[in-house]
């Protein structure tokens, strides 16, 4: 009753002194989130500039000689096309040199009749397209024209078609490529945002309140050393949790315009709320363990900056391990890896991504971190009540 | 004897890391802070622990505030042991030391009213104790200010005030006059005796003659961990000014002359 309620006095002090913070809620919470979103989005607006074409816009080409037979194969939508002659090729060719055109295709003469006799000339007819590699438009027209040409060849002599147009071939459900693309990016993703989260306040909270001498200053009140312990804990991942919650939204608000189109068949209404709780039991102990962890660590430091720099060291292992989970395909099944601090956190959400995770495999994680998280914070507790953690000169 | 404090064979030693043998000139990989320190302080006086830097004064506090655990012996306040009892003993004092900050952060309001959530204090209590003390201190003004914009004096008060938030019978001051402006000391000193006046046990280091004289009941002199003398202010001094008498007892204590 009296712990509890000295628990709750010291998370209350915590939370004030981070909510009364402007600039820690800004940097901590909005900021990282905010970042994010914007990175991402930039990112996916730059990718679609250089590597994907502009739609909307046909492209822009001279043509030398242009058959009947090829002429009703360029839609005016996708092509704009100019003819000229012979004598202006080189014209052209500088004007796909300056960006002015996106390609330049030019026909032989015969080029219908030669095709006609279907390699029994003395040669074959020769068609040039020329363009510029190092325009993204003109690139993609290159190839809109050699696959049009290719199929024309192949309709030709059309001896057996692979997969008719019309019909949509990818067996894969919209659910299956939902878990594949999250479970490949999440996991990843949601630990290292846990692990940053906790690192921007643990050490703070706890080697910077030693640093200044304030932390003693409680530890001469009747508050059990564990009530603190504690109390720091809940109160710091709270922040560590809402720190990761903003990464994450950013991360899921921009992913649209990171992935462009591919992102139509994916939902995030495919997870039941079992998965959505699964997920967050497996967040919460994780984000427990960590801190405990980093409070451990920063307990032990001297200064803060000893804190953070011993923290970075871990911050590696984390994303190590955060690195594994693009690996593999799918979650590991074998129940003695859920055993592995961290690791398992990740594998667990693997499976909660893709649909596929064990009972079993979830009882176990949780419970590995929590005993885990608890054996940290008895350590913490421990070191708060040893003098040659705490006035350690 | 109406003893509240009783302090039997106290001892503490630190083990010393090569950088602090350098500081320290020793080649010994030990220093006994504390040795072997025994004495008693009654219910209403101003016990002084007097001593030079580095005699043991705060490292003697600090086991009995119970912040470190002493290698031998033990102390009793009030009956609760500060080796077995140690959240006992920290509900029975208030402590105040130089080396414990209040968090620059949050206003002198806000944590006197934190730390008295954490001795469990009554709010009507606790309102009615700050509204007293912070009208003694004159703090009100600065009540809503944070910490980090108050003066070293307006902290030290406000510290002051922090320490004294579950209204204890005993307090000990840790050099309480060290760093503060003449006025601050002043109010300070004068506190003290207020203290005392309500019938508070007070315990008090420091390495000022003048503070001894003027506010001490009665006197430790503590000298490299040890205690020399130990008395009624006047006993102690016998006839001699305090100042005097402390060198005569150091130069006894390390043996030569000081
Ligand atoms: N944590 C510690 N580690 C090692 N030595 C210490 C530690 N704390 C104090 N000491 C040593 O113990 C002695 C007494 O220190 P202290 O109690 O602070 O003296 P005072 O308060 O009387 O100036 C000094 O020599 C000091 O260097
Ligand atoms: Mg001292």
């Amino acid at each position: 009753m009296n712990t509890n309620r000295n628990i709750w006095t010291i998370m209350k002090k915590e939370l004030s002194r981070f909510f009364g913070d402007r600039r820690i809620v800004i940097s901590t919470i909005l900021l990282p989130g905010l970042l994010i979103y914007i990175m991402y989005s930039f990112m996916g607006n730059a990718l679609a500039k250089n590597y994907g074409t502009d739609e909307d816009a046909p492209f822009h080409i001279a043509a030398v000689a242009l058959p009947a037979t090829i002429e009703v194969l360029l839609p005016d939508e996708a092509f704009t096309v100019e003819r000229i002659n012979r004598e202006e090729v080189e014209a052209g060719k500088e004007a796909v040199r300056a960006h002015d055109l996106d390609a330049l295709i030019v026909f032989p003469a015969n080029f219908d009749a030669a095709v006609a006799l279907m390699g029994m000339a003395d040669s074959t007819p020769q068609v040039e397209i020329y363009y510029n590699a190092s325009d993204s438009e003109s690139l993609s027209a290159y190839a809109a024209l050699t696959e049009l040409l290719d199929g024309y060849e192949a309709s030709l002599a059309n001896v057996f078609d692979v997969n008719a147009p019309g019909t949509d071939y990818n067996l894969a459900s919209d659910r299956d490529a939902t878990g594949f693309v999250f479970s490949s990016m999440l996991p990843m993703l949601l630990m290292i945002f846990l692990f940053s989260g906790c690192m921007s306040v643990a050490p703070e909270a706890i080697a910077g309140e030693k640093e200044r001498g304030t932390l003693a200053t409680i530890l001469v009140t009747p508050t059990r050393r564990g009530e603190l312990a504690i109390g720091k804990i809940l109160a710091v991942s709270i922040v560590a949790l809402l720190s990761a919650a903003s990464s994450t939204a950013g991360t899921l608000l921009s992913l649209p315009k990171l992935m462009g189109g591919v992102d139509e068949s994916m939902s995030a209404a495919y997870y039941t709320a079992g998965d959505y709780a699964a997920l967050a039991a497996v967040i919460f102990s994780t984000a427990l363990l960590l801190v405990a962890l980093i409070s451990v660590i920063s307990a032990y430091a001297k200064t803060i900056k000893e804190a953070q720099t011993t923290v970075s060291a871990l911050m590696v292992v984390v994303m190590i391990i955060a690195v594994t989970s693009m690996f593999g395909s799918g979650a590991k099944t074998q129940l003695a890896y859920y055993c592995i601090p961290l690791y398992n956190s990740v594998q667990m959400m693997v499976g909660i991504f893709s649909f596929a995770s064990l009972p079993a495999a979830f009882g176990v994680t949780v419970a590995v971190n929590l005993v885990l998280a608890a054996l940290a914070a008895y350590a913490l507790t421990r070191m708060f009540s040893s003098e040659r953690v705490m006035f350690r000169r | 004897m109406n003893a509240v404090l009783t302090v039997t064979g106290l001892t503490k030693r630190f083990h010393l890391s090569a950088r602090q043998q350098r500081l320290e000139g020793t080649r010994s990989r030990e220093k006994i802070a504390v040795n072997d320190l025994s004495f008693e302080v009654d219910r209403g006086e101003i016990f002084g622990l007097l001593g030079p830097n580095g005699a043991g004064k705060t490292t003697t506090l600090r086991m009995l505030a119970t912040l470190i655990r002493p290698d031998a012996g033990d102390a009793r306040i009030d009956g609760a042991s500060i080796v077995t009892q140690p959240e006992a003993v920290r509900a029975k004092i208030g402590f105040l030391t130089s080396e414990l900050k209040l968090e620059e952060f949050f206003t002198p309001r806000y944590l006197y009213d934190f730390f008295a959530a954490l001795h469990h204090v009554e709010p009507a209590v606790c309102a009615a104790r700050r509204e007293a003390i912070f009208a003694r201190f004159g703090i009100h003004e600065f009540a809503e200010t944070k910490v980090s914009n108050l003066s070293t004096g307006m902290k030290q008060k406000a510290s002051l005030a922090i320490s004294l938030v579950h209204d204890p019978d005993i307090v000990i001051f840790d050099e309480p006059t060290n760093g503060l402006d003449v006025l601050t000391a002043r109010t300070v000193t004068d506190y003290l005796q207020e203290l005392r006046a309500q019938g508070k046990t007070i315990i008090v280091s420091t390495h000022i003659f003048s503070l001894v004289e003027k506010v001490c009941d009665r006197v430790g002199v503590i000298v490299d961990g040890r205690m020399t003398a130990c008395g009624p202010l006047a006993e102690v001094c016998a006839g001699k000014s305090l100042e005097d008498r402390f060198f005569d007892l150091y130069a006894e204590a390390v043996g030569g002359t000081a």
